[in-house]
């Protein structure tokens, strides 16, 4: 079948949940009767969900901490990281970490050699690089030999657990999983041995392997060519204009000894939340996990990063031409999600953008007939700090990003220039009710939700305080937000616009 | 906090699981994790859903979850793609977009946006390869009146000429674009590789067959399979008996099912060699190695899935240690042999790499293949994939939403309801002798056809280093109105 042009990139990832108040059953009252939460001394705090409708439970460890956080030249290092907590620790992974331990000691001084030979900016000698390549290759030989490759995974793995994956975010990092209710223990054990104990376990090809993805994602895919193109551009300072899986020659340099670095500095107890969602109860679950989590280090919870984004005064483009078909996007600054007017933009976003009957879909696809997909949302590309509240959208066939552009703008200065009607505003509040109790029926998504929900508002009861917050969204609200936003100064836009092959230049993402 | 820019850990891994033993396992001296005791597992019995046949030949099924206050539902209808007229490639996929968008006589499309989403309803209707459907959910104090409406659109729907138009173009765009991604390149070209580009499964619509599509041929297809065996399954928060009588009374007085004519189709298989599309704007391979896979009436079907295990399944597949976590050549590596309910899918092994590693990630991708058959498993293969699949089988059937989807799978495609009890048994007997014949058995590396999607002027070695024959490219130049059909296939 043919494929739909779905803008995936830049959906939202994060099913966020909150419970429909007159529902009995799944109001805060039935939450605060099924939710233990846990801070241990070490200061990682637990959440304990239950849940018991199938002999199952999923779990999310949220590390607050992602690629904004990655220090200057080193962009991609918590991903980078993320890769490694799947490689084992002291105990998994290895037949003598002992020996292993002085083996990797010795990649990394070779690594260490041939790195600053490959970085002279005068007078490298490709002789002795080539040699210390090869005493690079060779110390990981021995090294190899220590290891029981990806034996922390298949251990989850032959003990039931089913999506076994993480992923890195420019604000956080998040580990997941499910698996049966009776491998709780054994779970706590690998899952605080990857956070307190990890191992610098064949970085260097694992990097390799990351350096692929980028090649994935990024190089050769359109969509994240002018995705990174874009964030580029909108951000001068932040570090949320930084490629998140890192520039070529960043994430391509980044040695073991920096992610080891990276891991004691930012995974420490009170920087993490671990939600467990599903046939668990929390008399019997907190003191094992409590003896389990108890070993991750405590430490202070890392600085935020201060840098501020300037306010934008310059109306910025990009205009990427290549061979492939035309795609228009656009942002514009807004606050973090802790602004008083959070609600506000995701009422923007579901008036102008969710489903058929939305303003954006009848304007441009169904009635002017420009585009097959269009979409305003926000926060990207983060919420933590201050991101921007983007539109995307697919031209019809022969139409322009130009007219798309246009088209986005006019349905702009209607939001700003008129109040939105009544029935618009009674339905983002209880499409949003309705959607997010419907993500109350998910071990993982639950999971996901309450761990972020701790992590970000220090507690789990906002995802349904939130409520309060969108019921009390007015017209004048979403006009006032719009006119406070949607100003041509504090835009970027971006789009492909399409040109023959040949002249089409190539390009070069890899670093080795 | 609805968007967020993430890298995950596995990508596109499909798969399923193990490989080979690990090197000096044998040396670890100690296991802590094997200390750490395993209860038994709570007591489990899956609900199942009520089925009731009527006479007429139609089957319900009625899943109760009283856990939130929604109530949702399907009506599955046989005939899909596969049976439209090569002529108007397209046509059910028009279809499934414009029949919801269309609307009926008593209410159009845009009147039933307006509607259901003031109610955070939904009602929708899709097209596939083997089926039609029309689907709906609703907040239960919704749910009388959305099921109504969703009723009324199953039986009485009117086409529109203007959404016919719309749906056209939102395709047409598809059409346009298909060239843009490498990796949708490399599924759809692997596809016809496997099975020909004119069959069924993988002929593509092209803006002249597409173009062909009337309102006509909607209300012909509709008047087609509408009096075939209709499957209606609702799940949620509902009285069991008020709803029985409320789906009986909307399908009990429709005419007898007519049945479903046999298939008569044919699967050659690839032709061997090498396939090659330059696509200079990427800087990594999409390579597919592909052959005829089977359909799930084969008894050897849980032996093959115990070997897709080994070879592509999980984090331990041969595949993954070999080419991910030892070679470093790719962060996308999967595969294995594909079964389809009612026909053979693919067997497809699929390895992304950088331009340069293509010749390499090709050669280690294929020596795991033929190593099926030449590296004999071993009963610690066996068992690690055995617990893999057997450990999580459960999460086959962990909610009433999965339980009632495999039923009505099972119904659809005429397998016995019961059908993952015997398969877990089947499973829980496969031998290390039964692999390495079924390894014989359906593994012929010299039958596969490598397709690679990349950039040829980065693709150093060459593609002829693998020295599998000549290198054939195909044009994938879409044609455009004027041009015949078919026009910018294969050479």
């Amino acid at each position: 079948m043919q494929r739909k042009v779905f803008f995936w990139y830049l959906s939202g990832f994060l099913a966020v949940a909150m419970a429909w108040t007159s529902a009995g059953a799944q109001d805060l009252k039935s939450f605060e009767q099924r939710i233990t939460t846990k801070v241990l001394p070490n200061g990682l705090t637990l959440v304990v969900c239950e849940r018991p409708e199938a002999p199952v439970f999923s779990f999310s460890t949220f590390i607050d901490t992602g690629d904004v956080n990655d220090p200057s030249g080193q962009s991609g290092l918590a991903h980078m990281f993320e890769h490694l907590a799947f490689k084992g620790t002291s105990q998994i992974g290895t037949t003598d970490y002992t020996a292993e331990k002085a083996a990797l000691e010795k990649v990394e001084a070779a690594n260490n050699a041939y790195e600053t030979e490959y970085l002279k900016a005068v007078g490298r000698d490709e002789k002795k690089l080539a040699a210390l390549k090869a005493a690079v290759k060779q110390a990981e030989t021995e090294a190899h030999q220590y290891v029981v490759p990806n034996q922390f995974t298949d251990v989850a793995e032959r003990n039931g657990a089913t999506g076994v994956n993480a992923y890195t975010a420019l604000d956080e990092t998040v580990y997941f999983w499910s698996m049966p209710e009776n491998r709780l223990e054994l779970w706590a054990w690998l899952e605080s041995g990857r956070l307190s104990d990890a191992v610098p376990r064949e970085f260097y090809k694992e990097r390799d392997v990351v350096m692929e993805e980028r090649r994935m994602r990024t190089d050769s895919s359109p969509q994240g060519r002018l995705v990174e193109q874009f964030l580029a551009t909108a951000y001068v300072a932040h570090n949320y204009g930084r490629s998140s899986i890192g520039w070529p020659s960043e994430v391509g340099q980044i040695t073991a000894t920096e992610a080891m670095d990276f891991h004691k500095k930012f995974y420490v107890g009170s920087n993490i939340v671990v939600a467990v969602v599903g046939d668990v109860k929390a008399s019997e679950a907190l003191p094992l996990l409590e003896k389990y989590f108890s070993r991750v280090p405590a430490g202070p919870k890392p600085e935020e990063m201060t840098t501020v984004e300037p306010k934008q005064f310059a109306e910025k483009t990009v205009v990427v031409r290549e061979a492939t078909q035309p795609m228009y996007l656009e942002g514009y600054h807004r606050p973090d999600y802790r602004d008083p007017d959070n609600a506000v933009y995701d009422a923007i976003s579901d008036i102008l953008s969710n489903g058929r009957v939305s303003r954006l879909y009848r304007s441009l696809v169904r009635d002017k007939q420009i585009a097959v997909e269009v979409a305003g949302f926000s926060p990207f590309p983060g919420d933590k700090y201050p991101g921007l509240y983007c539109f995307f959208a697919v031209p019809a066939q022969d139409h322009t990003t130009t007219e798309i552009r246009d088209a986005i703008h006019a349905e702009i200065e209607r939001l700003k220039s008129a109040d939105v009607s009544d029935e618009e505003l009674a339905m983002f509040k209880t499409r949003t009710r309705a959607d997010l109790l419907r993500g109350l029926a998910d071990n993982q998504g639950l999971a996901n939700t309450l761990a972020q929900y701790q992590t970000r508002y220090g507690d789990w009861r906002e995802l349904f305080r939130e409520l309060d917050k969108v019921d009390k969204v007015t017209k004048s609200d979403v006009r006032r937000v719009a006119n406070q936003v949607f100003q041509s100064s504090n835009r970027t836009s971006a789009w492909v616009e399409t040109v023959a092959p040949a002249a089409t230049a190539q390009k070069d993402g890899g670093a080795q | 906090m609805k968007s967020a820019m993430v890298k995950s850990f596995l990508g596109i891994s499909l798969a399923i699981a193990v490989l080979l033993a690990p090197s000096g396992l044998s040396a670890q001296q100690n296991k802590p994790w094997e200390q750490i005791p395993t209860p038994k597992l709570h007591e489990f019995k899956p609900q199942q859903p009520r089925r009731i046949a009527l006479k007429n030949g139609i089957v319900l099924f009625l899943q109760e979850d009283h856990e939130l206050p929604f109530v949702s539902g399907s009506v599955l209808i046989p005939g899909g793609s596969r049976d439209e007229d090569a002529a108007k490639t397209g046509l059910v996929e028009l279809y499934g977009q414009a029949w919801r968008t269309s609307g009926t006589a008593k209410m159009n499309g845009d009147a039933l946006d307006d509607l259901l989403e003031a109610k955070a309803a939904h009602i929708e209707t899709g097209g596939g390869e083997d089926s039609t459907s029309v689907s709906w959910d609703s907040l239960k104090g919704d749910a009388d009146q959305v099921f109504s409406l969703a009723l009324d659109l199953l039986l009485h729907p009117k086409f529109s000429a203007e959404k016919l138009a719309l749906a056209q173009q939102q395709m047409a765009a598809g059409i346009v674009r298909r060239n843009d991604d490498e990796g949708e390149i490399a599924e759809r070209e692997s596809a016809k590789l496997v099975y020909g580009p004119n069959s069924p499964y993988t002929r593509q619509p092209e803006l002249a067959t597409i173009g062909t599509v009337t309102v006509k041929d909607f209300e012909a297809w509709h008047q087609r399979t509408i009096g075939s065996k209709l499957i209606v399954s609702v799940d949620g928060d509902f009285d069991p008996v008020a709803m029985e009588a409320k789906l009986r009374a909307a399908f009990e007085g429709l005419p007898p099912v007519k049945a479903e004519p046999a298939r008569h189709e044919s699967f050659p298989g690839p032709k061997p060699g090498v396939d090659f599309i330059d696509k200079q704007d990427v800087n990594q391979s999409n390579i597919e190695i592909v052959g005829l896979g089977t359909d799930r009436h084969n008894p050897d079907v849980p032996t093959l899935s115990v070997m897709n295990e080994i070879l592509g399944g999980g984090f331990a597949s041969r595949l993954f240690q070999k080419v991910r976590t030892e070679q470093g050549l790719a962060y996308a590596v999967s595969g294995g042999m594909g079964f389809d309910y009612d026909h053979p899918a693919a067997f497809q092994v699929m390895v992304l790499t950088k331009s340069a590693s293509t010749v390499d990630a090709t050669r280690s991708a294929l020596a795991e293949i033929g190593g099926l058959t030449s590296k004999p498993f071993t009963q610690e293969e066996l068992t690690r994939a055995k617990d893999n699949i057997l450990n999580s089988f459960l999460f086959r059937y962990d909610t009433r939403e999965k339980v009632l989807a495999e039923r009505v799978r099972l119904e659809f495609y005429g397998y016995p309801a019961n059908y993952l009890e015997t398969y877990r048994a089947s499973l829980e007997k496969v031998t290390v002798d039964g692999l390495n014949a079924a390894a014989r058995k359906y593994i012929h590396p010299d039958k596969l056809a490598v397709l690679v999607v990349g950039n040829g002027p980065e693709i150093k070695p060459s593609l002829d280093e693998l020295k599998l024959g000549p290198v054939t490219p195909v044009d994938i130049t879409i044609p455009m109105p004027g041009q015949k059909p078919g026009a910018g296939e294969k050479k």
